[in-house]
């Protein structure tokens, strides 16, 4: 076979030589195609394997971890939630409104293979600044692809998050986490079992869609990869949720009557098939000549690896064949009869009487190559690490200053994304999206998933390890914030290409600090999805890398639905506070950014005591019922949560600062373990005292009322002088603040 | 009193419909779209979602579906049927309705709480409103844009069968509350007889003070008050078995 064969299907000549030793031969067509799309990065996570270990991934709620389509943790009464989340970047790159939708049909799949109904999605996207055309045009279309997928199938998109950068111009990121809940005794596994028992696909027919999407997915957007959209998949809503309620009913057939079920996503019949089987630790014989196909004249190796989408595999107990095809029928979908479990640990694909491929199933899983890439820490660590940000000097006009930090994309209202996502469908969506942190109900119970995805890809570019320190620590303040118990982690770490030892060094600082984190926190991880290779190159230029993106999406458990808290001031004449210690932080500041026109600096220390302490102290106040209002503080900092605090209560606030620093430090400053909280005054000892015994500092800042935000500055610590005469440093009516807030990103779209 | 709640493929406001019916403690079942008969019946709701997949056009598909025939039987009888969102697009399409859904005029779906002003309290579904009522209600909809010829709006008008307006918080109509372009700022309307309504906010998702709000509880109350003889016929204009389709 010639090198250029497996060289175009993204196979390097030694992985060539491993097949062929594993073998004891040279693989034919369709086998090289199978090991192709499975030892692609996509698929075996050659790269990342080793540096994924890091991360804990036990605890006592955790039901179901790392290695299967989603993660499952307990949340008592006998119920789990299942969630996961994955990215679907280089096809949105290419397709966005297709790119976007598939990606959301994928991760959907992932959840109802479980054995668990989808109850809510969330989406962390990010793009080039929205100055640019392209930008703005990826923008819209990734927002109608996730909401013509998500409305339709029927499932809330509650919540998730946009940032802009230069470095995601050409490659975007588009990751979508989706959340279910299931019985926890009724959790399905994706492993094949019993010999002799009957392999069916399920659902949509097969055609010669995203073929060699997964293969595609890892490597660098060329100008030649652009034009592959037929790597790209296209999306059927209808069809999926077909499958789904019709999964659903036959999970209900009776437990034994499911054995093993997984997706068709990346890499198709070949990867739902040599996965159950290797996780099962049995063998499968597989005829395509029986697959359903929506096209004719397709041969074995376009069956085995098309990436047709809204299909399963699903191996069933021998016998209950015609009762899973009755209720496939129903639902107007075919379920046929394609194979059968073996004992004998290989994968065999018939077309007919002919054996056309012959593989032991763990070849193409567990025996994947593993790589330690090389990792060289890049120049500009130690730089920005020790920039000096002494000389930035203090905004001429403060309400100016605040205004711009507002209507950033980070931090402006994400409303224009997601009015054009039902988010209510399901009638359990607590805590709406813009409202605060997503909060959705458990169906059938008084108890609540509080949801979020975060990153912060600047802060991770600045100091990988600090950035997804922050990450999580974020999330979990998020989280605590609604009055919920941080549970599980699903994480989807966006990087450039790993054989670049900077980038790989950016990988393994953030695994490190996402692990770090986890441990101290105490949050598992159950799962999730790397994404490398998110770099373009334009012809006679050196590709770029986006700056590193480990997005954490995180879901909490709420025990009584009456103590959901949200961010905006509720009354007039509460107390406002500060929880936590403000320091002298503005490096990689949205501020620094925007104000400033600085992208770097030191990031915000990183204190993960601190952050549990807080993350406590906001648990037990809120649980004994003293807080009208919390909100976490992070980008922006207390300028940025003091503003929608006021937009979202629709009321204004009158604070002034201690004084134990530059006044704008003091606003924009983004250290960690912090929380804005408002709270009658009659519980201000109280609300102290708890803290106190937490270690927690508590400030007030000044009270709740009127329709202005009016921060005064403490003059003599200010150190502004006459320089600055006149106080009531800001002085915003609160429809105004509205007004940017909600519009910033509408207009930057409209330009 | 029975409510059937009809599942087609590709509804997805089937089992939100059928738990705001629960709430009330009222008798509620399932309908497939196959099925031949509705059974034993008060109400039927034609619930949200993409029906088909809204392939073809909103609603498009679906009235071909066979427990359509049934639901037109049943309609020209006097039984009360409710079309929500996409059961609303799909009376228009089958013609119990008069009038044609539009995308958007901002062409793009939108999702979010509206303000509803009740015009006429002689629907069994809003017999126990105020008239001018403003109530609050979500939508989640891309083709919501109501369109009618002047004639027919004329006559929607004349005879009452404008039952929601989209308005503001203050109950008035303006450009700003009109969130779809519809004609007239039109929500909801009913056929001659007054029996049917296709509305395209979701009033099953107003139905629960712990989501929102639960103004969606007025549609749902007054016609199982209707229904119960709890309301006055005579103030209902049964124009006798004629009614247009």
């Amino acid at each position: 076979m010639g090198e250029c064969i497996w060289r175009e299907m993204g196979l390097a000549t030694e992985e060539y030589g491993r097949i062929v030793g594993i073998l004891g031969r040279e693989p034919n067509l369709v086998e090289l195609g199978m090991f192709a799309v499975m030892w692609s990065e996509h698929c075996s996570y050659k790269n990342s394997r080793a540096v994924l270990g890091l991360l804990p991934t036990t605890g006592s709620r955790v039901i179901q971890g790392p290695g299967e389509n989603a993660g499952v943790v307990d949340i008592g009464d006998g119920l789990a939630v299942v969630f996961k989340i994955e990215s679907h970047n280089h096809p949105s790159a290419v397709e966005p409104y297709q790119g976007a939708a598939t990606g959301v049909g994928g991760i959907i799949r992932d959840i109802f293979t479980m054995g668990a109904r989808p109850v809510a999605l969330l989406d962390a996207l990010r793009f080039g600044p929205l100055s640019d055309a392209r930008s703005r045009h990826l923008f819209t279309q990734v927002v109608a692809g996730i909401a013509g997928y998500g409305n339709s199938i029927g499932i809330p998109t509650v919540g998730g998050e946009v940032a802009t950068h230069e470095s995601f111009k050409e490659s975007p990121l588009v990751n979508v986490m989706c959340v279910g809940v299931a019985p926890a005794s009724c959790i399905k596994k994706a492993a094949a079992r019993g010999a002799g028992n009957p392999v069916m696909v399920v659902g949509a027919r097969t055609g010669r869609d995203g073929m060699h999407g997964a293969t595609f997915a890892s490597a660098e957007l060329s100008p030649e990869a652009m034009a592959r959209r037929s790597a790209v998949q296209v999306g059927d809503p209808f069809m999926e949720k077909l499958l789904l309620e019709a999964c659903l009913e036959v999970y209900g057939l009776g437990d034994d009557v499911v054995i093993g079920i997984q997706d068709m996503g990346a890499a198709g019949l070949t990867c739902s098939s040599c996965e159950m089987a290797s996780r099962g630790e049995v063998g499968m014989d597989i005829d395509v000549a029986k697959v359903p196909r929506r096209e004719e004249g397709m041969n074995p190796y376009e069956v085995m690896l098309s990436e047709s989408q809204e299909r399963m595999l699903v191996a069933v107990k021998a016998g209950s064949e015609p009762e899973v095809e009755r209720v496939f029928r129903k639902w107007g979908l075919e379920a046929t009869v394609v194979g059968h479990v073996t004992d004998d640990g290989v994968l065999r694909i018939r077309d007919g009487d002919a054996v056309v491929a012959e593989v032991p199933a763990k070849a193409l899983t567990d025996m994947a190559p593993c790589y330690m890439r090389e990792a060289c820490e890049p120049g500009y660590f130690r730089r920005e690490k020790e920039r000096d940000l002494s000389g930035v000097p203090e905004p001429e006009d403060y309400s100016d200053a605040l205004m711009r930090v507002l209507a950033s994309p980070r931090i402006a209202s994400k409303e224009w994304v997601y009015s054009q996502y039902d988010h209510q469908v399901g009638t359990n969506t607590v805590v709406l999206p813009g409202r605060g942190t997503s909060v959705v109900r458990v169906p059938g119970t008084n108890k609540g998933l509080a949801l979020t995805c975060d990153a912060n890809s600047l802060y991770c570019y600045l100091d990988p390890w600090a950035g997804a320190a922050h990450a999580v620590a974020e999330a979990a303040r998020n989280l605590a914030a609604a009055g919920a118990e941080p549970v599980g982690i699903t994480d989807c770490l966006n990087f450039g290409s790993p054989e670049k030892p900077e980038v790989f060094w950016q990988f393994k600082q953030a695994v490190e600090g996402m692990a770090e984190a986890c441990r101290v926190l105490d949050i598992p991880v159950t799962g999730g999805n790397v994404s490398f290779y998110n770099e373009s190159s334009k012809e006679g230029a050196a590709a770029v890398a986006v700056y590193p993106t480990p997005v954490v999406g995180m879901v909490g458990l709420i025990e009584d639905l009456s103590q959901v808290t949200t961010p905006g001031f509720k009354r007039e004449g509460d107390v406002v506070a500060v929880l936590g210690h403000t320091r002298d932080e503005i490096g990689a500041s949205e501020y620094l950014a925007t104000v400033h026109g600085i992208d770097g600096g030191p990031v915000p220390g990183v204190d993960l005591r601190a952050e549990r302490c807080v993350i406590e102290i906001t648990l037990a106040i809120i649980r004994a019922g003293l807080l009208s209002s919390c909100h976490d503080l992070s980008e922006g900092g207390l300028g940025a949560a003091l503003s929608e605090a006021c937009v979202l209560g629709g009321i204004g606030a009158r604070v002034r600062f201690p004084g134990m620093m530059r006044a704008d430090r003091y606003l924009f400053s983004e250290s960690g373990g912090r929380m804005l909280v408002s709270f009658h005054p009659s519980v201000t000892s109280e609300v102290q005292g708890m803290a106190r015994r937490h270690g927690v500092p508590v400030t007030v800042l000044g009270e709740v009322g009127g329709a202005r935000l009016v921060i005064d500055v403490n003059d003599d610590a200010s150190g502004r002088g006459e320089a600055h005469p006149g106080c009531g440093m800001v002085d915003v009516p609160v429809s105004e603040l509205t007004r940017v807030y909600r519009g910033a990103i509408r207009w930057a779209l409209e330009q | 009193m029975k409510v059937g709640v009809v599942v087609f493929p590709g509804s997805n406001c089937d089992a939100d419909c059928y738990r705001a019916v629960e709430s009330f403690g009222v008798d509620v079942r399932y309908i497939w779209y196959q099925d031949h008969s509705l059974g034993e019946c008060d109400l039927v709701v034609l619930p949200g979602g993409f029906s088909y997949g809204d392939y073809l056009r909103a609603g498009a598909i679906a009235r071909f579906a066979p427990i359509m025939d049934e639901v037109a039987v049943f309609a020209r009888a006097g039984g009360l049927v409710l079309g929500i969102c996409n059961g609303f697009q799909v009376l228009l399409e089958c013609g119990l309705l008069p009038g044609a859904m539009l995308p958007n005029a901002v062409l793009r779906f939108r999702c979010e709480s509206v303000h509803l002003r009740v015009e006429s309290t002689l629907s069994p579904f809003t017999c126990l409103c105020r008239p001018g009522q403003v109530l609050a209600m979500p939508i989640a909809h891309g083709w919501g844009n109501y369109y009618a010829d002047d004639a027919t709006l004329d006559e929607l008008e004349r005879r009452g069968q404008v039952v929601f307006r989209y308005v503001n918080e203050q109950g008035v109509p303006t450009s700003g509350s009109n969130p779809n372009g519809s004609c007239r700022s039109i929500a909801g309307i009913t056929n001659e007889r007054g029996n049917v309504l296709g509305m395209m906010p979701h009033p099953e998702r107003a139905c629960e003070a712990v989501l929102g709000g639960i103004d969606g509880r007025w549609v749902f109350a007054s016609a199982f008050e209707f229904l119960s003889g709890g309301v006055a016929l005579g103030r209902m204009h049964l124009a006798g078995d004629g009614a247009r389709h």
